[in-house]
């Protein structure tokens, strides 16, 4: 009883907690976080890229129309090193003839384009500035790669997801259905591309749930394809790498099967990243490996 | 416990359900959303779902309350869950778009899952109808009116919105607040349209304040006008029209329930009640005039407090105070310790009062100022075309000491880590001991340096006017070297590890911080030398061809231009929603910087080619008419 009139007529005051002077509350900025992590992380003195990859047919192809290019570039001396890497992933189109044939082509002509761009840069001495945005860079491999595959295997297509790793910062090209991610270490993955596909393109219209989202029958259905199509709009942009955490570029074959808790669980427990990649394909052959399955793991240290 | 605030759709297809409790579900206190809004309490309940009290926490030393409008779209068809989103975004976009004392600030929308929410200024008061209904007696006759020409106010706002009339369809009391300061403020903008003639409209209001032609499908501003007549008549009468038969005002007048009210008043509501709508007041401006006569017949007028009106784009800004120099002035200002500081090109800098702009003192120097001052420990640093950096005492104005250099100076001076920071036109960076005023090294840029250099990183980034831009570490050392087709006047900003600056040779460019390398390019239709300035994902530049530039950050697309009159050399200043820049046209312009739309210009009549400092809703900027101003932001 006693205490029912304490709750009724106590003070209030007493339960409230009294802001401190100059005490910061959550939510912390940005730069707050970043110097508590920052203050955490293993220091490396080489700032460099490391990747992993991982490839498989899957249980249910009998061969692969995925492709997949890892370049990672460490140049270190007395001059500061800048690191350098190109990471792709293409996804040739099921239903297609030749789809092989468009993925292998874009993941090479795309690599090949860019890297054609880069070297002097890289190995000429003394270096030379490039003149074009590391957009413009992208956009044109991503554009000569359509122009190729119309050309040289009319009729087929395929996806490509690539990133330009270059200092602190990455570019992305992109169209169709497979993804790139920003993964944090503490667990969160936020993809950072948007599916050219039938089904996404219903969902952001506000035409299917949730459950029909995932019961679509179509879900394989791309809106935009390399090789498809008089003209091609890539999606392009520039953002920080995530750092730090991971850049994680896979086919619809992994980021449709294995689920974002199980890849955040694969990736903490997995002791380097080419064994985090293999540990996530035996995933998605485990819940049954319907499509080709490919991953590329990249991160950013020191 | 009652359900006031409820409001459903007249025969809306999406109305209370009873099976769906689960999805209706309201938030709890202390749910985020959108990993900013801390929910605190329910205040208001809709037909699409509820209206909660929150905290903004991206604010974490202050307590900023905001509103935060849910809908839960809870439509099984897909065409109407489509139609209700649509909604939605409408009331966002439109409520974007207006700017009037008496409608909520937008701050934000965003979806998740099938809720979406609107972010808006939250309105510190209580609704009229409950101020009706919670009254001891009648309200005061004055009360009424003063609320009633703000209210008319705000209506002859909207309907005077272009390119088409606004109107508001469900002016009733539950839907006007009043806020601590007495003045009445709009709120649910759900179901206001804009108008077009000939197009009849869905069948929306609210039953006893709708006039009968609105439930014809006609929604006209002379709808607004008998809405706001039955809103009058219960503010004054206490009789809730949706309790009374449809369309029986004429059957109750004002006086008969409340006999004290003046025969004018009850006129004035009488005539916005008319059946006919041709027999009404034709505007709200109209009707406006009627009650400011009633209010100056009863001796209302004289305890009302001014109607502030919104800023108009065709010149309804007046300045809070302008101060006049010498000559023209071409800086930009700095606003410190409640003093401005601006150089002119009379040679000389001033110091006024930021409240009044009261001349404090000035400071001679032997050319013209273009620089703008830096406060550093009470002193104000700044360069002249008298190839000097001075230092001066902020109070007094008193030389402390000068640094000269080789040739002019058009940069302003930076400070980071002890040591100041500027370019010359004797082509070198300088970095300068801040207490012992010697240079501390010299970089040389084969090329004068008008940029104002950036200190970020650790680094020091800037221009020269031979297309360069450099890098250099605390030590002077070069890390990386850009070259632009023509000069880098513009000054650089810095955004996570990307620098932005434009150049003469008519790009925008994003630059690695780390690297040099250009993340991407952006042509503008002409040369710049106007500093980019940044908020959220824009980038934001003027150019010579008179346009002023908003682009993605992330992916280099344009997301709106505006045209002034002639070359904008100005920068832009980002303050709350609002974009600030100077044209050689002469005017100051505050655009929505989401969109680009004109919230209203100023004209000096004599270029601005200084950039605008806004603090505390006050714009500061100089014109080469030789004035100074200070506007309301």
């Amino acid at each position: 009883m006693a205490d029912f009139f304490r709750k009724l007529f106590g003070p209030k005051e007493d339960t409230k907690p009294r802001p401190l002077d100059g005490a910061t509350t959550a939510p912390l900025t940005d730069q707050q976080i970043q110097s508590i992590i920052s203050s955490q992380a293993p220091r490396y003195e080489i700032r460099q890229l490391v990747a992993g990859v991982g490839q498989s047919v899957g249980k249910q192809r009998d061969h692969n129309e995925d492709s997949l290019l890892a370049l990672t570039t460490t140049i270190s001396g007395n001059a500061e090193s800048i690191p350098f890497g190109l990471y792709v992933v293409a996804d040739g189109m099921g239903g297609h003839q030749f789809g092989e044939v468009a993925s292998n082509a874009a993941i090479r002509i795309v690599g090949g384009a860019i890297a054609s761009k880069f070297h002097s840069y890289l190995f000429k001495l003394p270096t030379q500035s490039i003149q074009d945005s590391l957009q413009e860079v992208m956009e044109s491999a991503i554009l000569e790669a359509h122009q190729y595959i119309q050309r040289e295997a009319p009729g087929s297509g395929t996806t490509i997801t690539a990133a330009l790793a270059l200092g602190g910062q990455v570019t992305i090209g992109h169209v169709g259905d497979s993804r790139a991610y920003a993964i944090s270490p503490d667990g969160r993955m936020e993809p950072m591309t948007r599916d050219h596909s039938l089904v996404k393109r219903l969902e952001e219209l506000g035409h299917l749930s949730k459950d029909e989202v995932d019961n679509f029958p179509h879900r394989n259905v791309l809106i935009r394809a390399l090789g498809q199509g008089e003209t091609l709009e890539a999606d392009i942009f520039t953002i920080p790498f995530p750092h730090p955490g991971y850049l994680m570029i896979c086919s619809d074959g992994l980021w449709g099967v294995v689920n974002e808790k199980d890849v955040i669980r694969i990736i903490g427990e997995s002791p380097n990243l080419h064994r985090a990649c293999q540990s996530m394909v035996e995933a998605a052959n485990a819940a049954g490996g319907p499509d080709n399955i490919t991953v590329i793991l990249v991160q950013l240290v020191g | 416990m009652e359900t006031r605030n409820i409001t459903s759709p007249i025969g809306g297809p999406y109305g209370s359900g009873s099976g769906d409790q689960k999805g209706r579900q309201q938030l709890l206190a202390g749910v985020m959303l959108a990993d900013r809004y801390t929910i605190q309490e329910v205040i208001g309940i809709g037909g699409m779902g509820s209206v909660y009290r929150a905290r903004d926490m991206h604010f974490p030393n202050v307590v900023k309350l905001v509103a935060v409008k849910e809908m839960i779209n809870m439509a099984p068809d897909p065409l109407v869950r489509q139609t209700i989103v649509q909604n939605f975004e409408r009331e966002a976009n439109l409520l974007a778009t207006l700017h009037h004392p008496a409608i909520p600030r937008i701050y934000d929308y965003f979806s998740h899952d099938d809720r979406s929410y609107l972010v808006l200024e939250f309105i510190q008061g209580r609704d009229l109808e409950s101020v009706i209904s919670d009254a001891d007696g009648f309200l005061h006759e004055d009360q009424v009116i003063s609320w009633g020409i703000q209210l008319c106010d705000v209506l002859e706002y909207l309907h005077s919105h272009k390119p088409d009339p606004i109107i508001f369809r469900d002016m009733k009391p539950s839907n006007v607040m009043i806020n601590q300061n007495g003045d009445v403020v709009l709120v649910d903008f759900g179901i206001a349209k804009t108008f077009q003639t000939g197009i009849k409209g869905t069948m929306i209001g609210t039953e006893g304040y709708s006039p009968p032609e609105q439930y014809r499908g006609d929604a006209t501003p002379l709808a607004d006008i008998y809405a706001l007549g039955a809103t009058l008549h219960h503010a004054l009468t206490r009789r809730d029209p949706r309790l009374e038969p449809p369309f029986t005002f004429a059957e109750r007048p004002v006086r008969r329930i409340h006999s004290s009210v003046s025969i004018e008043l009850e006129a004035v509501v009488t005539a916005a009640l008319q059946y006919n709508p041709t027999e009404r007041f034709q505007t709200a401006g109209d009707m406006k005039d009627a009650l400011m006569n009633v209010a100056r017949k009863t001796g209302a007028l004289s305890k009302l407090t001014s109607v502030s009106l919104p800023a108009q784009a065709s010149g309804g800004v007046k300045p809070i105070w302008d101060f006049k120099c010498e000559d023209e002035i071409r800086g930009t200002p700095t606003l410190s310790g409640g003093a401005l500081y601006i150089g002119c090109y009379d040679n000389n800098l001033y110091a006024l009062s930021a409240a009044d702009g009261k001349f404090q003192w000035k400071y001679p120097t032997e050319g013209g100022i273009v620089s703008r001052p830096l406060i550093y420990e009470n002193n104000v640093f700044f360069c002249s075309e008298d190839q000097r950096l001075h230092v001066i005492g902020a109070r007094t104005g008193k030389l402390l000491w000068t640094y000269y250099t080789d040739g002019r100076i058009y940069s302003s001076p930076r400070i980071s880590d002890g040591h100041i920071f500027f370019g010359s036109d004797d082509q070198d960076l300088h970095a300068v001991n801040v207490n012992s005023g010697r240079a501390v090294w010299r970089f040389s840029a084969d090329s004068p340096i008008h940029s104002t250099p950036l200190i970020a990183n650790e680094m020091i980034y800037f221009g020269a006017e031979n297309g360069s831009f450099y890098s250099l570490d605390f030590r002077g050392g070069l890390k990386w070297r850009f070259q632009a087709k023509r000069a880098m006047t513009s000054s650089p900003i810095q955004k996570g590890q990307a620098i932005y600056t434009a150049s003469v040779d008519s790009t925008l460019y994003a630059l690695d911080a780390n690297s040099g390398f250009a993340i991407w390019k952006f042509r503008l239709g002409k040369g710049t030398i106007s500093s980019p300035a940044i908020a959220d994902d824009f980038v934001f530049v003027g150019a010579a061809d008179g346009f002023v530039y908003c682009v993605d950050a992330r992916t280099a697309k344009e997301v709106w231009r505006y045209k002034t009159d002639n070359q904008v050399s100005s920068s832009p200043a980002v303050y709350k929603d609002s974009l600030y820049i100077g044209s050689v046209d002469g005017s100051m312009y505050c655009l929505e910087y989401r969109t680009g739309r004109l919230r209203w210009k100023f004209d000096t009549g004599s270029a601005i080619t200084g950039s605008p400092v806004v603090f505390d809703d006050i714009v500061y900027f100089g014109s080469t008419n030789h004035h100074v101003y200070a506007l309301f932001a």
